[in-house]
């Protein structure tokens, strides 16, 4: 096997809030020692609800921030600094889809003006050239130039998503990252985004980290997933499995609210308790304030990310090795 | 039995542009009906169209009646009776619908000054026990929080404990928990669930989601482009959905477990209501399209006893699904 595109190791992040004008600012650990790898031309699902940190985490493998501490490696070597050629040089070649399209394109340009905007800027080929990029990137995200030529407001919301898509593949990145690029869609647009993104991917040889809270829209599209809870990956395996064999508590109340046509909810697990703020993380496991199933050890003691099996960790003292030698 | 709301051809126009075309529906007493579609299929402005709360520039024509009595072009004394009295509706964003400089205490009692016939400490007392109906922890004392001191999901809790203040018959609660994370969205539909069942009350739950409706309702209505196009039982529709929309709908979700297959897109986007095709709406994206799908519009036809369907082509595409389960 080669090298993994992408290695993450332990970054964490610390934002400081303050609440008020004169209360004392509180420490943030939006992310807290998160490492993942991403294999050339797969896809990393990170899943988690709004504060767990999965946002920033995709900023920081993207180098849109940096890390307070840990390291983001990219194609076997280490993120320039912000700024200098080679971090340009680097850039190019990873981009980032966010959530809303009509906030990322400019409404006072044509589409297609702004598709060959990172063309210009990385000063690819000569100009007639670029025109016609623009026009193959138009058909590769299945839009037409008659499209090229409309602003912004005159699409809808799935063109719009398809056209941040064709600009972000203008500069023939190997790696995209995707923070919730289908949620503001409908579900039948969503579904017409989700394949585009799965053909493109099989046919660039995309590595994509995608970032969502719809758990049936990151299996479908992810070899492999990560659920990420305050800041911390609490369990973390194969796409296929995860969902069907949930072992973190979390992840398993996680699959049981996701609700599925045909199914009443009689054996739904309720969590109990408000959503987690970052600001006041619980100690021990993050989680065991909403835990249903809380042991002493869990409000003192951090669970490691430990393996339990071939293709599965997990971060919690009920599932892990260890906790099982201790019981017994 | 006499349905307790029923809503026949209801048409809504804004500048003589339709979004409405034509809706039917009947709700009994202490029915959960869903209601699912995309953006823009009309779902919300049905209800705020029977309850009288559109902008006066929009045509409304049809008939809503409550208990056979008829709400379009009531007097507005009746109107504000049956709103909040009668039928209550809940929101989608639930932080915009209070008012941030009044307590909660403030916003309740005003609720239940207006539809109960209440008053000092009875008041004070009501609003308490709502809060705690609502599962809000120390009800007494959060009563003099002010909207920023609660979060997203206890908000909704307040917001349907101000829903429940006058006594509902129905409750409407469009996209109630959309904007709130899946294990918050989880207690709020439990609490909605438990709530209908203890108050006897009929709800109208409307969604984007089709596993949020399917898990919470007795019956769904599919709409598009301003029309009502498939009715029935949600087990029903779901193992069996008849309109090729309703399949798409169900093929375009991606499954949580079993093997992953490519999802089945619908092509193409909804109609712009300013230049609607002849005949069916959906037929442009439709792939059972026929000819005859474009000279008229397909009315809402009963296919069982409880089920109804707008499509020429139904028996075509029920053949299609069961061949495509066959295989």
């Amino acid at each position: 096997m080669s090298a993994p595109l992408v290695e993450v190791s332990a970054i964490s992040r610390t934002y400081s809030m303050r609440s008020g004008m004169f209360g004392r600012a509180a420490a943030v650990h939006a992310v807290d020692g998160v490492s993942l790898t991403i294999a050339r031309g797969q896809t990393l699902g990170l899943v988690g609800e709004s504060g767990s940190g999965k946002s920033t985490t995709g900023r920081i493998v993207l180098g849109l921030e940096p890390p307070d501490s840990g390291e983001v490696r990219f194609d076997g070597k280490p993120m320039a600094a912000p700024g200098t050629a080679a971090w340009r040089a680097q850039r190019a070649r990873m981009q980032m889809i966010f959530q809303d399209p009509l906030g990322a394109l400019d409404r006072r340009l044509p589409v297609a003006t702004q598709i060959r905007e990172p063309l210009d800027i990385h000063g690819v080929g000569t100009p007639s050239m670029r025109e016609d990029r623009v026009r193959e990137l138009l058909r590769a995200v299945e839009l037409t130039p008659a499209h090229g030529a409309r602003y912004p407001g005159a699409l809808s919301g799935g063109q719009r998503q398809r056209i941040v898509l064709a600009r972000a593949l203008a500069t023939k990145p190997d790696f995209l990252v995707c923070d919730e690029p289908v949620s503001a869609l409908d579900v039948s647009i969503q579904a017409q985004v989700v394949n585009l993104l799965a053909d493109l991917q099989a046919q660039l040889g995309l590595t994509l980290l995608f970032i969502s809270h719809d758990l049936r829209v990151v299996r479908q599209i992810s070899n492999v997933v990560a659920v990420m809870y305050l800041g911390r990956i609490v369990e973390i395996g194969s796409a296929d499995d995860l969902f069907a064999r949930p072992e973190h508590p979390y992840t398993q109340a996680l699959v049981s609210a996701s609700p599925a046509p045909g199914r009443r909810s009689a054996s739904r697990i309720v969590l109990s308790g408000d959503p987690p703020n970052p600001a006041a993380r619980p100690q021990g496991c993050a989680f065991h304030p909403r835990c249903p199933r809380a042991i002493a050890r869990c409000a003192s003691e951090v669970p490691a990310l430990e393996a339990v099996a071939s293709d599965r960790q997990v971060a919690c003292h009920l599932v892990s090795g260890a906790a099982t030698r201790d019981a017994a | 039995m006499a349905p307790l709301v029923s809503i026949a051809g209801l048409s809504v126009a804004f500048s003589g542009v339709p979004v409405l075309r034509g809706v039917d529906l009947a709700l009994g007493k202490g029915e959960a009906v869903g209601l699912v579609g995309e953006s823009g299929s009309g779902k919300s402005v049905t209800w705020l169209a029977a309850l009288g709360l559109l902008p006066r520039h929009a045509q409304v024509t049809g008939s809503v009646r409550l208990d056979g009595r008829e709400l379009l072009g009531a007097p507005a004394g009746e109107l504000d009776r049956v709103r909040g009295g009668r039928i209550a509706m809940i929101f989608q964003d639930p932080a915009s619908a209070l008012n941030p400089v009044l307590t909660i205490r403030k916003q309740l009692c005003e609720a239940l000054a207006l539809h109960r016939d209440l008053s000092g400490n009875a008041v004070k007392a009501e609003a308490r026990r709502l809060l705690d109906l609502v599962g809000i922890p120390d009800a007494a004392r959060r009563l003099e929080a002010y909207p920023h001191e609660f979060s997203g999901g206890q908000i909704q809790r307040i917001m349907i404990a101000m829903a429940l203040a006058g006594n509902p018959d129905l409750l409407i609660a469009d996209e109630p928990t959309t904007a709130l994370d899946a294990t918050i969205q989880a207690q709020i539909l439990e609490l909605l669930s438990t709530v209908r069942r203890e108050l006897g009350m009929a709800m109208v739950l409307i969604s984007h989601d089709l596993g949020v409706v399917a898990e919470n309702c007795d019956r769904v209505a599919v709409m598009y482009a301003g029309r009502i196009v498939e009715e029935a039982p949600s087990n029903q529709l779901f193992a069996d959905p008849v309109h090729p929309y309703a399949q798409g709908l169900i093929g375009a979700l991606p499954p949580l477990d079993g093997p992953r297959r490519r999802l089945t897109a619908i092509p193409g986007t909804v109609p712009d209501p300013a230049h609607m095709p002849d005949g069916c709406a959906f037929a442009p994206r439709c792939a059972l399209a026929a000819e005859p799908c474009g000279l008229a519009v397909p009315s809402l036809a009963p296919i069982a006893n409880d089920r109804t369907v707008a499509c020429i082509r139904a028996e075509a595409s029920r053949r299609a699904l069961l061949g495509i389960a066959a295989e």
